[in-house]
């Protein structure tokens, strides 16, 4: 296997051996994005120049003998949300095109002081908006297993990435789904942790209540690694919890006897793709040779998780983006005269057509007259479909779902119809409007594309869906696979 | 309920958007669609139930009141469209 295709932990095993050094590492991985771009469309922007000082930075502890952390001299990338200091930083936006932040994010500092080594930033949906990555105001990222399809989004060019070994991890960040829906349309690892499990200091807000940030892997194992490193409490973040991080790699290798998994029948119902049904459950079956117990339960309010998204989401976001003026930063049109036809300019021309939808509907909803009605109302269905969760959790240690109805769709195929792209996200959003952390990890390919597997955790309890991950993973193999992505 | 191409241009204002009369045809459709399907929480009953305005136990987080170093005026224009003696300049506002 080429070296840009190993994981982290199997790379720091090299970098320790001095099998390879870090530089050399950094320009394997560097001359990959080079031949792959034309054709992925993953990033933004390369860092080559400071990636490989960073790299000889890294050479040059471990010529002096200094103990490597796991993470240390891996390259890697972020989503181009997160915030870094003297990098740009678009979101996807033509609004931002030209915002270079003054800071970073807590997440990009403490990769930085592990060592690990920035590539680049990763393409996106405009603001996070979208679930295929042809909302990004620059160009769509596409599929490495089908150049025709669409890597999903809006972490598309994060997971696009790692499937296209072009990053050995990337971050990403999770809304409604934005993680784990392009993992699982690419075959690779997402998590989304808990809500408050990491700091969400630096990264560009969409919907406050709801975003997470978390890591894009090759295996399970790296997922452990680089959730260890971002995790924890941070002063700049007053909604990072204040609990414990334990270490994520002691669970690995762990059985799962006896372990307790409920299958929802709402996830399986019209709507579910014939052929990533019965991927779903024969990894249901595959958990049960591993001696867990599955059983059917049921979270009635599942079908009413996605209207209460559709008004939640884009509220917080109509409020979230109101920042984008014109004033501080970013994209003004100089021709307006006075300053409310500034910002409406501005706006108007800087932000795409599905972010405008999305303010629209969402200061629509928290209007004068109709804040009870659609609000609120949606707030209050928000706490049945966490009560659902509740009560599973009180009798299973997990939960097991499809993490998308279908594969991979093709691109073009969906941008039309908002709503029927908002479909794919069904089975992500419920997780996000209770704050739970999911993991999804490729169990198999239908239509030649790979499928996704969700498997949801209790509250803070990302060590049981790693735990539970790595055993299916380990007895399966099914994230050895790779896109066949000749290169000319 | 359904939503008039009046109300789009009455909450294009209030997001401080501007729309051409085509794309307020559009979005007026579309958002009607979109509310038309939201409309399905009315199925549920939720006279009793307390609404989920973030899924943690949030407290107040202080910390002593005592200053600190964080950008300075230039860093802090860098990215500025317009700028002028050390501020943001914009249109005549009155």
């Amino acid at each position: 296997m080429t070296v840009y295709s190993l994981t982290a932990h199997e790379l720091h095993e090299k970098l320790k051996s001095k099998e390879i050094s870090a530089r050399e590492l950094a320009r394997a991985v560097l001359d990959r994005i080079e031949q792959l771009e034309p054709k992925v469309k993953a990033y933004l922007t390369v860092t080559a120049e400071q990636a490989m000082e960073k790299a000889a930075e890294v050479d040059r502890r471990i010529a002096r003998g200094e103990e490597l952390r796991p993470l240390e001299g891996i390259p890697m990338a972020l989503k181009d949300n997160l915030c870094t200091e003297g990098i740009k930083t678009t979101c996807g936006s033509q609004i931002l095109h030209n915002f270079v932040p003054p800071y970073s994010a807590t997440v990009v500092e403490k990769l930085d002081r592990e060592g690990a080594i920035l590539l680049g930033k990763l393409n996106m949906d405009e603001f996070a908006m979208g679930s295929s990555n042809e909302n990004s105001s620059f160009y769509p990222t596409r599929n490495p297993w089908d150049l025709e399809r669409a890597p999903g989004g809006s972490s598309g060019g994060a997971a696009a990435a790692v499937a296209a070994d072009e990053a050995v991890f990337t971050l990403g960040s999770d809304t409604g789904g934005s993680i784990r829906q392009p993992a699982a349309f690419c075959g690779v690892v997402g998590l989304k942790p808990t809500y408050g499990r990491v700091s969400r200091y630096g990264l560009v807000a969409f919907a406050s209540s709801l975003d997470q940030i978390g890591p894009i892997t090759k295996d399970v194992k790296d997922c452990a690694l680089v959730l260890q490193a971002i995790a924890g409490h941070d002063d700049k973040d007053s909604t990072s919890a204040d609990v414990p991080v334990p270490d994520y790699t002691e669970v690995l290798g762990k059985d799962i006897k006896g372990m307790r998994i409920g299958i929802p029948k709402e996830y399986f119902a019209e709507g579910l793709d014939s052929g990533v049904k019965e991927k779903i459950e024969a990894a249901i079956k595959q958990l049960q040779e591993l001696g867990a117990v599955c059983e059917e339960t049921s979270l009635p309010h599942t079908e009413y998780a996605l209207p209460a998204y559709y008004l939640v989401a884009p509220a917080e976001a109509s409020s979230n983006l109101a920042r984008y003026d014109g004033v501080r930063y970013g994209f003004r049109d100089t021709e307006a005269q006075d300053v409310i036809s500034m910002f409406r300019s501005t706006r108007s021309k800087g932000f795409g057509p599905e972010v405008k939808r999305r303010i629209m509907i969402g200061t629509y909803a928290l209007s004068s007259g109709y804040y009870d009605a659609y609000y609120l109302k949606a707030l209050k269905v928000r706490t049945l479909i966490r009560r659902d969760f509740d009560r599973a959790f009180a009798k299973y240690d997990a939960i097991v779902t499809p993490t998308s109805p279908n594969v991979a769709f093709r691109i073009g195929e969906k941008i039309g119809d908002p709503l029927s792209m908002y479909l794919s996200d069904l089975y992500t959003i419920p997780v996000n409007m209770a704050g739970l952390p999911a993991i999804s990890l490729s169990c198999g390919f239908s239509e030649g594309m790979p499928v996704g597997l969700q498997i949801i955790g209790k509250p803070f309890d990302e060590s049981t869906v790693l735990q539970i991950a790595y055993q299916y993973e380990q007895s399966t193999l099914h994230h050895q696979a790779r896109p066949a992505l000749e290169v000319r | 309920m359904s939503i008039s191409k009046k109300d789009v241009e009455h909450v294009a204002l209030l997001a401080r958007l501007e729309f051409s009369e085509e794309e307020l045809e559009e979005y007026t459709k579309q958002l009607n669609d979109i509310l038309g399907y939201v409309d399905k929480l009315n199925e549920l009953d939720t006279a009793d139930v307390e609404p989920t305005s973030h899924v943690l136990p949030l407290n107040n987080v202080l910390r002593e009141d005592a200053s600190r170093d964080y950008l300075d005026n230039e860093t802090a224009l860098k990215n500025a469209p317009d700028k002028k003696d050390g501020m943001f300049r914009v249109p005549k506002i009155v």
